[in-house]
């Protein structure tokens, strides 16, 4: 075929295109929260951006220099509130490593662990959900809430609470669980098994989605690891780094599963569809944990009874780090022997992902920008605590 | 990278920038005088290999703030290392580590805007979390809540 | 509705027979109103989980109505304000609030924006309340509430639609106010 007749008025050459700054946010459906972005656009390209942070602060690590320890817990929840019971956890051990003779009970840990598990499932449920909407596919997201109800409830019948449970506390749980609990929780790994089948179906081999994903926002080796990314974003970038693996906490080594990284499937190594699909194999992969776990929970007590009256943790200082679904979730604990703590210091996950979004968003498109987001997958309530 | 071993590396080349030296397995760490902090934080990337700076702790010690630099060797975890810097509290200078660690740049900005450590060479300190006119350091000891803020009433306990 | 309407039956073999309906044009227009409150997609921190919950498969919002969730103020006209508002945001909470279009309708969802929930003690920059800011119809507490709590407080909206006169334009008597001390 000819090319086609441009008439010389129109050649591309002429047209002059002017630079833009787009705000996106606070207040945007897809920028997961109140992350702002300032964009520097040449037409429909991105040329560089800013992001501000800041609009959920919510002073979370001056409530912990204020309250005891225990209500710490709870200000916990609410930093990624999506995996509260992660959050719990890392603080929790965090203060039981101040203490130098402190043995928590195998039935707690076990405990523990399913609830982190299943709380992971349910965060990179809703992580996929929301994805698929950012994309422009809103039938994942009444998929995946379907099953995340399923979860919900296993959690209100384990703590009271859908969300924010303030249930993995210093020294163990806060309540036992019944075999009631234990056979929804056989069940729920039942029912969620061929599940992710149909996930599969319905968006990861969906070609308008892996159009929208694969090539978009890839993020090198080398420009993850020198931010400090964490979490799926980094393993979607091919490196296996996981500490329930690396630097095994709790009771993470002695269960059998793999870690899912990013292969480069359907583009290149790195970039948004791989991300994704890190989550999608990730929740088969806590399945797995959970099945073990609450297929050798043992009996006993809920929780120490080395802990009597206020919890006091000795004076010293300890860091603690737990894979979140989000990434590494640290926290600096420093105890000056009284029963609040004198700094509290919590090295968000989301903080670092976000923070190389100038970097992986140049030269993208303003619509791939919404999908680069989403696939960070970050949760406000973290990033700006 | 054990603990030891940074240490005995820093003290082969900053000796006089080592002024303690904690080996607790459990929370090992080294104190730094302020002064040779860059040139410190350049030793520990390039020779000890620690390439990750996980976190930066601000904190208040009445007379001091301290900054904690949690650092790692990003290639397979292990215990990470905590480095102490000093300063005194009403001159609370620091140079920056960003162009070293590329974490330290939002890092460094939180631990201006919640305990007021100036990073000296940092390229855009600006407050972060907090509002861009907000007062005072939140995080410091002795920081009181405005009462109103832009005529809202804050303190209302 | 049900209760107002008047069906004519002039005679059996009227041409207007089953075909006319009388009611009021309040009860019409508020009828309509009720019916289809549109929410703004304003979700802030952990109690916007929910919202989206109750938006989803399993609470499904759009049984009375209120399922189309508008990114934009301008074709909202009930903001759920479902998380903790900071200083910072603020502004923007304000600004959002402004820009939709009148009759609107503000939900505190979630006790920290009720009065600033477990950060009301030591939370130097978090807003101890929206309703010091905009004014707020109907407060909905918990932490964060459940769906159900969520549908009960857009219930509660509905009801006050009903209440509504179309000729008093300033909403007297049921418009909310600032929080003033």
């Amino acid at each position: 075929m000819n090319a086609p007749h441009i008439p010389k008025a129109f050649a591309a050459s002429d047209v002059r295109s002017e630079e833009m700054l787009l705000n996106m946010g606070p207040q945007h459906p897809s920028t997961h929260g109140v992350f702002r972005v300032v964009i520097r656009t040449d037409g429909e390209i991105v040329i560089d951006s800013e992001s501000h942070v800041g609009y959920l602060h919510r002073c979370f690590e001056k409530h912990c220099e204020s309250v005891s320890f225990l209500q710490s817990v709870l200000y916990t929840d609410r930093l990624d509130y999506l995996t509260s019971m992660g959050n719990n956890l890392a603080f929790s051990l965090g203060v039981e490593r101040l203490f130098t003779d402190l043995v928590i009970p195998e039935r707690a840990e076990h405990i523990r662990v399913i609830c982190a598990e299943l709380n992971r499932i349910a965060s990179h449920l809703l992580a996929i959900g929301t994805y698929g909407m950012d994309i422009g596919a809103i039938t994942p997201f009444l998929y995946c809430f379907r099953d995340r109800e399923k979860i919900l409830s296993i959690f209100e019948s384990i703590c009271g609470q859908r969300l924010n449970y303030n249930y993995v506390r210093p020294g163990g749980v806060a309540y036992d669980i019944d075999d009631s609990m234990i056979a929804a929780i056989k069940d729920f790994c039942k029912y969620f098994r061929p599940k992710a089948q149909e996930y599969d179906d319905l968006l990861s081999n969906n070609d308008i989605f892996v159009r929208r994903t694969a090539n978009v926002g890839v993020l090198s080796k080398e420009l993850a690891l020198s931010y400090g990314v964490t979490g799926p974003c980094l393993r979607g970038s091919g490196v296996k780094r996981d500490l329930r693996r690396d630097l095994p906490y709790s009771i993470y080594s002695r269960f059998d599963f793999e870690i899912p990284v990013g292969t480069g499937e359907r583009g290149t190594l790195g970039d948004c569809y791989d991300r994704y699909m890190v989550r999608v194999r990730e929740m088969i992969e806590s399945l797995r944990i959970v099945e073990q776990a609450v297929s050798q929970i043992p009996d006993g007590p809920f929780k120490t009874d080395q802990i009597k009256g206020k919890l006091r943790p000795p004076k010293g200082e300890s860091f603690i780090r737990v894979e979140n679904s989000r990434g590494e979730l640290g926290f600096y604990i420093i105890s000056d022997g009284k029963d609040v703590a004198y700094r509290v210091k919590c090295r968000a996950p989301s903080f670092h992902n976000i923070s190389l979004l100038t970097d992986i968003s140049r030269g993208a498109m303003i619509a791939d920008m919404v999908a680069i987001i989403g696939s960070l997958d970050i949760v406000m309530g973290e990033v700006d605590r | 990278m054990t603990p030891d071993k940074v240490h005995e590396i820093l003290k082969a080349k900053h000796a006089q920038a080592v002024s303690a030296f904690d080996p607790n397995p459990k929370h090992p760490s080294i104190k730094i005088a302020p002064e040779f902090w860059r040139v410190v934080a350049k030793t520990l990337r390039d020779d000890c290999g620690l390439d990750y700076l996980v976190s930066l702790t601000a904190v208040d010690r009445a007379a001091e703030l301290e900054a904690i630099y949690t650092l790692e060797v990003m290639d397979g975890a292990r215990c990470p290392i905590h480095v102490r810097v000093l300063v005194p509290r009403d001159n609370p200078l620091i140079a920056t580590v960003e162009d070293i660690w590329r974490t330290a740049d939002w890092h460094e900005r939180e631990a201006w805007d919640l305990m007021g450590i100036t990073f000296v060479g940092h390229h855009n300190l600006v407050r972060i979390l907090c509002a861009e006119d907000w007062e005072g350091h939140p995080l410091r000891k002795d920081y009181k809540s405005p009462d109103t803020y832009h005529g809202i009433k804050n303190n209302v306990t | 509705m049900a209760e107002s309407i008047q069906e004519i039956n002039l005679n059996n073999d009227s041409p207007t027979r089953d075909n006319i309906l009388i009611t009021s044009v309040d009860q019409l227009v508020n009828w309509t109103r009720r019916s289809s409150v549109w929410p703004m997609t304003f979700g802030l921190a952990c109690c916007a989980i929910e919202m989206m919950a109750t938006g989803a498969s399993h609470y499904d919002i759009d049984r009375f109505g209120s399922g189309p969730f508008r990114a934009t103020p301008r074709q909202a006209d009930l903001m759920i304000v479902a998380g903790t508002v900071s200083h910072k945001m603020a502004p923007r909470v304000k600004r959002l609030f402004d820009q939709m279009p009148e009759p609107k309708y503000v939900m505190a969802m979630g006790a920290c924006t009720v009065c600033g929930g477990p950060y009301i003690k030591h939370g130097y920059h978090v807003l101890k309340g929206v309703d010091r800011l905009i004014p707020v119809d109907v407060y909905v507490p918990g932490c964060p509430p459940r769906p159900e709590a969520l549908l009960e407080g857009l219930f509660r909206i509905q009801d006050k639609m009903k209440r509504e006169r179309v000729l008093d334009r300033e909403r007297i008597g049921l418009r909310p106010k600032l929080l003033v001390e």
